[in-house]
């Protein structure tokens, strides 16, 4: 059985941290079975977690009343879930709902940005990682905008 | 209670699918209203709907109602032609706050047909400017071909009405914006006593009281303008209940914690 | 304090007379389709003499007694809504011409004859006032609407038997009917007699009771009176525990109890048909086939169907769990912040009309008792 911080060795965005590094945030996690269905996150919610899928489906969403809940991206293993734990106001921007039953790592976000606070090379590294996956996203999105309008209107 | 006739003197199509109506009461009185109300308009038949009043507050003798075109009873009101006769009940519900604003700095935040009902709001405004601070305009629309009233900005700008116009796309003949309202909000660079009136999807409305406390202003500066299944306009019927609001009579302009709490629930 | 009086059972009619003779209409129980309904009556004869009912979730079927009590039931599918808020009204109709405007129109006159309600009770009075206040509250309401409980005359019945749903007692509205009536009667029946004591609510009702062959009670009447009132409190069918209900729906608009209950309901909307205070309405016009001349009427409407929630796109709420929440967190808990009170009266109706036997008591008891079970756990 692996332990927390093997797994997250085999994530992109936890990859390359120094092993005390790793541990201390692997003291932050634990692993959860969640059922299906489950709302993670919701908008405007203090966003005090975030989490990384071993094994599931989390939906990203918009509701809007009159319609069925816009789907705007799913996230599957590898993945991580959740950043604005790291970022002001600290409030999720969208709703997480688990499509399937999922496996998560849960990682105690207030705790991780406490940390990042007093020590600035733990705090470069994950805003790195975190910017990065950010970046991916924004410019995906992009891309989906343009598709949404049939017609390819921005550039990154 | 009977519905009053009015008979359309003046249409314009301003998009692919909005028209603006210019109407006269039969009766020759004119149509006194405060800016955020609405009425329940029909047209023959095919249904009473909520639509914001969005002329000048200071020329009742015309009401005026921008459409667009979403459903039936909307298409019918659309499809109706000058020396043609709509029915109007009202006017209905709580407007916007303009009087309890003086000194402040205003910001007027539309999204797409959300403009029509703060339309009233900006002319008040305008008409007693010396009242107020700064007051700006952040309007956002899908694209270009569908932004409404685009001949009158110019002139409100010259009268005192700072604008910014954003699209979620366009081509390059557009030379403005292009982004989410959200987007504005840190350019607009807001002072924490400013006051913000917000009409327009409600997921708009969300994501931008969000962003305005991301810049320190809180969301008990927002008013916003709520929209629910409104029948009879006058708290009686129940289908415009959200929570234990009735949005007809405590709405629809409401002060954004009020709602909040509501707003959150799936399904309300 | 208030006059009582005891009327014989042989003198009930002679009251009756006495009521009509006043210029009301009189309505009142009457057995019709296995059920105890509310029509016109004209004498006792017309009234469920030695009926009463056996009520549960989704069960209502008429028994016959072993007496002849007039009274000797609960309530049934009917509730005095009927005649406040009735079914179908028409509004106005009118002329179309060319432009599609309106001439000569016509409000429909009220034309309502002078009621009198006979065998109301307790959760009934309350409940048509929760619906009066209702009905003549918001800033714009027509004054015609007003519910004419004013000029209704009340002979109320004080509950002789506490039916297999009610729960009046858990909601303050009864078994005993304290005032908004002109006459209250409680049903005795020994084997000494048959007989009616009567408390007189108003001046009016003191007028009918001089009329008709009546009696002083004695001590042993009103003690006999108060010996029913007491024993149809302790024997309720259900029961609803009202503590800070507002605020606990408020707490759980995502309790899984609602998809528990959403795997039951149907939407039928019965139980918005039969409850004395849903007021919900729809509005629809009515035009002939040129187009030329046109009605609106207004029609109960249910919360429960999925247009009632309609916007353009969609509805609002359109999951089954979402409309039933609607309806038992308005009933319960958004009611007070609306109207100052509870929407329920503990009538029962929406639970033995239920084809499926839904009972809200048990809906808030479930929800009240996992978060007891929660907080324990934490302990």
């Amino acid at each position: 059985m692996r332990t927390i911080d093997e797994l997250l060795t085999d994530s992109p965005t936890f990859a390359g941290l120094e092993p005390a590094q790793l541990e201390f945030i692997a003291g932050c996690a634990r692993n959860e079975h969640v059922a299906a269905g489950t709302m993670l996150m919701r908008e405007g919610e203090p966003a005090e977690r975030f989490w990384l899928i071993r094994r599931g489906v989390v939906a990203l969403e918009l509701y809007v009343p009159g319609r069925e809940p816009l789907v705007i991206e799913t996230l599957e293993a590898g993945d991580v879930v959740g950043w604005s734990w790291l970022f002001p106001p600290y409030r999720w921007a969208l709703d997480g709902r688990t499509v399937g039953d999922c496996h998560l790592i849960t990682f105690d976000g207030v705790c991780l940005r406490e940390k990042c606070e007093s020590d600035h090379d733990l705090g470069f590294e994950l805003m790195s990682r975190f910017t990065a996956d950010v970046i991916e996203r924004l410019q995906a999105t992009r891309l989906q905008l343009a598709d949404v309008h049939g017609k390819v209107s921005a550039t990154a | 209670m009977v519905p009053a006739s009015f008979e359309v003197v003046e249409k314009r199509q301003d998009t692919a699918d909005v028209w603006t109506l210019e109407l006269e009461a039969d009766s020759g009185e004119p149509f006194e209203f405060e800016p955020g109300q609405f009425t329940m308009l029909a047209a023959g038949g095919a249904g009473e709907v909520p639509i914001s009043i969005s002329g000048a507050p200071d020329k009742p003798e015309r009401l005026i109602h921008t459409v667009k075109a979403v459903g039936l009873a909307t298409a019918a009101i659309c499809a109706a032609e000058a020396g043609q006769v709509l029915s109007v009940r009202g006017p209905f519900g709580r407007p916007w706050p303009l009087d309890q604003v003086g000194g402040a700095d205003v910001v007027i935040a539309a999204g797409g047909i959300g403009l029509p009902p703060l339309r009233p709001a900006i002319l008040r405004l305008l008409a007693r400017r010396e009242r107020y601070g700064r007051l700006l305009l952040l309007y956002s629309g899908r694209s270009p071909d569908e932004l409404l009233f685009t001949d009158e900005l110019g002139e409100w700008s010259q009268r005192g009405l700072e604008v910014m116009v954003t699209v979620d796309s366009a081509g390059e003949e557009w030379d403005g914006h292009v982004g989410v309202v959200t987007r504005l909000v840190r350019h607009a660079k807001l002072e924490p006593g400013v006051v913000v009136m917000s009409c327009g999807p409600e997921l708009m409305m969300r994501f931008l009281v969000a962003a305005l406390s991301a810049q320190g202003i809180g969301s008990d500066r927002v008013y916003v303008s709520m929209e629910r299944n409104m029948q009879c306009g006058i708290g009686r019927c129940g289908h415009c209940q959200l929570g234990p609001t009735l949005v007809c009579r405590d709405g629809p302009v409401y002060r954004w914690p009020e709602l909040s709490r509501w707003l959150a629930i799936r399904e309300l | 304090m208030a006059a009582v009086t005891v009327i014989e059972r042989e003198h009930f009619d002679e009251l009756l007379a006495a009521i009509a003779r006043r210029g009301y209409t009189i309505v009142g129980p009457t057995v019709r389709d296995e059920a105890i309904v509310y029509d016109e009556i004209c004498s006792a004869a017309d009234l469920p003499i030695g009926w009463t009912d056996e009520q549960d979730g989704g069960y209502y079927r008429l028994r016959r007694r072993d007496d002849e009590a007039l009274f000797g039931y609960a309530v049934g599918p009917h509730s005095w809504k009927q005649y406040q808020l009735p079914a179908e009204v028409r509004l106005w109709r009118g002329g179309v011409d060319k432009r599609g405007g309106l001439v000569n129109v016509t409000e429909a006159p009220q034309e309502a004859p002078r009621y009198a309600f006979v065998g109301a009770r307790s959760c009934e009075l309350h409940a048509m006032g929760i619906l009066d206040r209702v009905l003549t509250g918001g800033r714009r309401s027509d004054p015609a609407d007003a519910a004419p409980t004013n000029e209704v005359f009340v002979v109320a019945v004080q509950c002789g038997e506490a039916g297999g749903t009610c729960f009046c007692v858990s909601m303050n509205t009864g078994p005993v009917a304290g005032r908004g009536f002109d006459l209250a009667l409680t049903e005795i029946l020994s084997d000494t007699g048959h007989h009616f004591v009567v408390e007189v609510g108003s001046e009016r009702g003191a007028e009918v009771i001089v009329d008709a062959p009546h009696r002083e009670a004695t001590r042993g009447d009103r003690d006999a009176a108060c010996s029913v009132h007491e024993r149809t409190a302790a024997h309720m069918g259900r029961e609803l525990d009202t503590t800070d209900i507002r605020d606990l729906l408020y707490r759980n608009f995502e309790h899984p109890q609602w998809d528990e209950v959403a795997a039951r309901c149907l939407t039928c909307g019965n139980c918005t048909m039969v409850c004395p205070t849903c007021f919900c309405t729809t509005v629809e016009d009515v035009t002939d086939l040129q187009g030329e001349h046109v009605e609106r009427y207004q029609r109960w409407d249910s919360c429960f169907t999925v247009d009632y929630s309609h916007m353009h796109g969609g509805s609002v709420r359109n999951s089954t769990r979402s409309r039933y929440r609607q309806w038992m967190t308005h009933k319960l808990a958004t009611w007070w912040d609306q109207f100052g009170s509870s929407g329920c009266v503990g009538c029962g109706r929406c639970i033995t009309w239920c084809p499926v036997g839904i009972d809200l008591t048990e809906e808030a008891r479930s929800i009240r008792e996992s978060e007891r079970s929660d907080s324990d756990a934490h302990d």
